[in-house]
């Protein structure tokens, strides 16, 4: 029913896409057509590409997975330079792009007849028994072994091009554009704090601009706005604010001592050194997978990858999809799929009922898309890409029955089981962490205005502690006034606000839904120092 | 709570229905949202009173007499949880609900019914539309049936020609 070109859809129930313009890369020597805005990896996808590299012992074949940066899958040679994410870089006219794992490449690997002898050959670990009698026999093993692995070739001419360099004095840093990140830095900047807030894609809203559907919540939060409309709001809002600086495709990589180093990408590329007064992490979180037979083959994507290359880039993932996973991002993924006219053929739930609300299950119910509870995929299907999954469903010691087992026809398949915080930044500048499976994995200590035991570095939002937009919004307030105030701005008023803003938050979290986020947050709360 | 094991309601599970002296009078909101979860726009809107609700996390109870059938809370409505139900003179049954897919419906549309599960349960007519530009992309239809259909037909898809 929705016209689709060229692998990208050409209509949308709720969104436009705006294309660039069309633009050649080459892939392996073949040129591709793509469009100004799209990332190297949507544009391979739309033409058909679904092997991205081969792992490195078996050479067995690998797709994307998360489509935002996170899981290397999609490592390629670009313009020479290699273990380039292709999912993070985009497209350019005449660019040079080249699979850098496999003979002759990754698509058609002549060593994946490796994958049935390797294991007899080179046992688990052999590479360091093996080839050990001299020093120069080693050094040759190495080299060789190296050429097999994929790991790429470090570029052949010294980088020719030009570096920048740049100091900025800040007052608030805030790293992360999400929800999180865009409320922290509007709520620092309306006190009159000097704010620099950075992102490392081209556009500010983070997982939002994927989000389709209308939010729940109360009115005052938005609720019954589309998730891409609450980042345009947040965004507007930000940007009205005189004293605030945005910075895109700007990455920060590490915080040493209350100064920030930063990659910034443009005409020339930067390094940034930013001194800031206080610093707000918030760069929201990862996918987990799932362990199952065959889950590394292309075809098996992040529920997130599929909404960036369908919502984002407007391209199709495929015909026919099998959802693993019930919670809110599974049940409201599925139903994005139909409005982008893809079948799905089921969704899986290990547990015995539905983890996400109930009117998100009944939408796609009513659709026609069966739910399994107490049901797990077992393995995917297909040689070089998913051809179909097998699902069996489980008793009450989450062992598979066996005779139950069912077939699907599939041509991918999304994994939807949760998502864990991306911590590494505060790991890295020293906050004592904890790993809380209820908040989904490791996170810091934290004052109840979100500070860290790092003085003067506060989180806001997934990053320490999977939960919701609004959540992250709420938690983005409290963290940016705490700062404004420590600053010394906004006085009565600003620490009246303050008050409120985290008795708001706790009343959010009181109902059934909030109750694992509240334990969780218990056992990692610590007394802070009064402002 | 076994509508979380199934992923749909059942007769049992529905809430009370209305009168059919009150389906015959004007359109009612009959809402299915069983499970506390923290929404309220559908409280908010409603300028009449008619739909109860404690707190943020309390499911919706609509007082079938107070409601007017304005249509306010089906509008915003994230969960796509609310349908008004009408009985016309004629004996015929309507159902308006809210439709986000391509093609767009119009008016004089033909359209499968589908029940909560998702099972085909018999054809009706669309016989009014709000277009998805008046209410931010989410359209509404409204769409006849035999009236023993209103408390069933859940979802509808054109028919193609
Ligand atoms: C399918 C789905 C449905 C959802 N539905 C809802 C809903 O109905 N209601 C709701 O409230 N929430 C919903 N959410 C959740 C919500 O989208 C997230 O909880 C929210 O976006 C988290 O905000 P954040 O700011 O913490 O992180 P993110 O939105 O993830 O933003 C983090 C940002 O930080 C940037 N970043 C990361 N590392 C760096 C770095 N080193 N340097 C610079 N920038 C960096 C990233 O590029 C990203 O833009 C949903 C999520 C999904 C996936
Ligand atoms: S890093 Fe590119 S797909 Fe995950």
């Amino acid at each position: 029913m929705v016209k689709t070109e060229m692998g990208r859809l050409q209509e949308h129930p709720i969104l436009e896409f705006k294309r660039g313009k069309e633009v050649t890369i080459y892939f392996n020597g073949k040129p591709i057509k793509a469009f100004e805005g799209e990332t190297v990896a949507a544009a391979l996808y739309a033409a058909g590409v679904r092997v991205f590299s081969r792992s490195f012992k078996w050479h067995r074949p690998r797709g994307f997975f998360c489509a935002i940066g996170k899981c290397s899958a999609c490592m390629m040679e670009v313009d020479g330079i290699p273990n380039v994410r292709t999912c993070k870089v985009y497209v350019r006219d005449g660019m040079q792009v080249k699979t850098q794992s496999g003979m002759p490449e990754a698509e058609n690997d002549v060593l994946s007849i490796l994958d049935d002898v390797m294991d007899t050959v080179f046992p688990h670990g052999s590479h360091y028994l093996k080839f050990t009698t001299s020093k120069n026999a080693r050094r040759f093993i190495v080299n060789q072994l190296r050429k097999f692995t994929g790991f790429g070739y470090p570029p052949k001419a010294v980088y020719q091009g030009k570096a920048g360099y740049e100091e900025i004095e800040t007052e608030v840093l805030v790293i992360g554009g999400g929800p999180g990140g865009m409320s922290a830095a509007i709520n620092a900047a309306k006190y009159g704090a000097k704010v620099l807030i950075l992102d490392e894609n081209p556009f500010l809203g983070g997982q939002l601009v994927k989000q389709t559907h209308r939010f729940f919540g109360s009115a005052k939060e938005r609720a019954g706005t589309r998730g891409i409309k609450i980042a345009e709001i947040l965004e507007g809002e930000l940007r009205s604010f005189k004293n605030v600086d945005v910075r895109l495709e700007t990455r920060a990589f590490g915080i040493y001592n209350g100064e920030v180093g930063a990659h910034q990408k443009g005409e020339v590329d930067k390094l940034l050194r930013i001194k800031a007064k206080k610093i707000i992490v918030a760069t929201g979180a990862y996918e987990r997978t799932l362990v199952f037979e065959n889950n590394d083959l292309p075809g098996v994507y992040g529920a997130g990858g599929v909404q960036t290359l369908m919502n984002v880039y407007g391209i199709k993932p495929g015909n026919r999809g099998l959802i693993v996973g019930s919670g809110n991002v599974g049940l409201i993924l599925t139903y994005q799929l139909m409005q982008a006219g893809v079948e799905v053929a089921a969704i899986v739930e290990a547990l015995p009922t539905i983890g996400g609300y109930f009117v998100h299950a009944a939408k796609v119910s009513r659709l026609g898309v069966p739910i399994y509870t107490r049901h797990t995929i077992l393995k995917a299907l297909g040689k070089k890409c998913v051809e179909g999954a097998i699902i069996a469903k489980l008793d009450e010691r989450w062992n598979p029955i066996p005779g139950t087992e069912k077939k699907f026809d599939c041509d991918f398949i999304c994994v939807a089981v949760g998502l864990s915080p991306a911590h590494e930044l505060l790991y890295q500048a020293g906050c004592e962490m904890k790993f809380i499976p209820e908040l989904g994995g490791l996170v810091p200590l934290r004052t109840k205005y979100n500070e860290t035991t790092v003085p003067g570095l506060y989180t806001a939002g997934d990053v320490d502690g999977i939960e919701e937009a609004t959540a992250a919004i709420m938690e983005g307030r409290i963290c940016g006034i705490h700062a404004a105030i420590s600053l010394g701005y906004g006085g009565k008023e600003a620490e009246k606000e303050l008050e409120e803003a985290v008795k708001e938050l706790d009343e959010f979290r009181a109902g059934p839904f909030g109750q694992k986020v509240v334990v969780g947050i218990k056992k990692c709360l610590v007394e802070g120092v009064k402002v | 709570m076994k509508y979380l094991e199934r992923g749909y309601l059942i007769r049992e599970e529905l809430p009370p229905f209305p009168s059919e002296e009150r389906l015959r009078k004007r359109p009612v909101a009959y809402i299915e949202c069983p499970q506390p979860i923290p929404c309220s726009p559908c409280y908010e809107s409603c300028q009449y009173g008619a739909i109860k609700m404690q707190n943020i996390n309390d499911p919706p109870v609509v007082d079938y007499e107070k409601c007017t059938g304005c249509m306010k809370c089906i509008r915003v409505c994230p969960g796509l949880a609310i349908f008004m139900l009408r009985i016309r003179e004629d004996g015929m049954g309507e159902v308006t609900l809210q439709y986000e897919f391509l093609p767009w419906l119009k008016k004089g549309d033909k359209v499968k019914l589908y029940n909560r599960k998702g099972e085909e349960i018999g054809e009706g007519v669309v016989n009014w539309v709000l277009p998805p530009e008046m209410n931010e992309k989410m359209s509404l239809v409204r769409v006849e049936m035999p009236a023993n259909l209103i408390f069933e037909a859940r979802a509808v898809r054109p028919v193609r020609e």
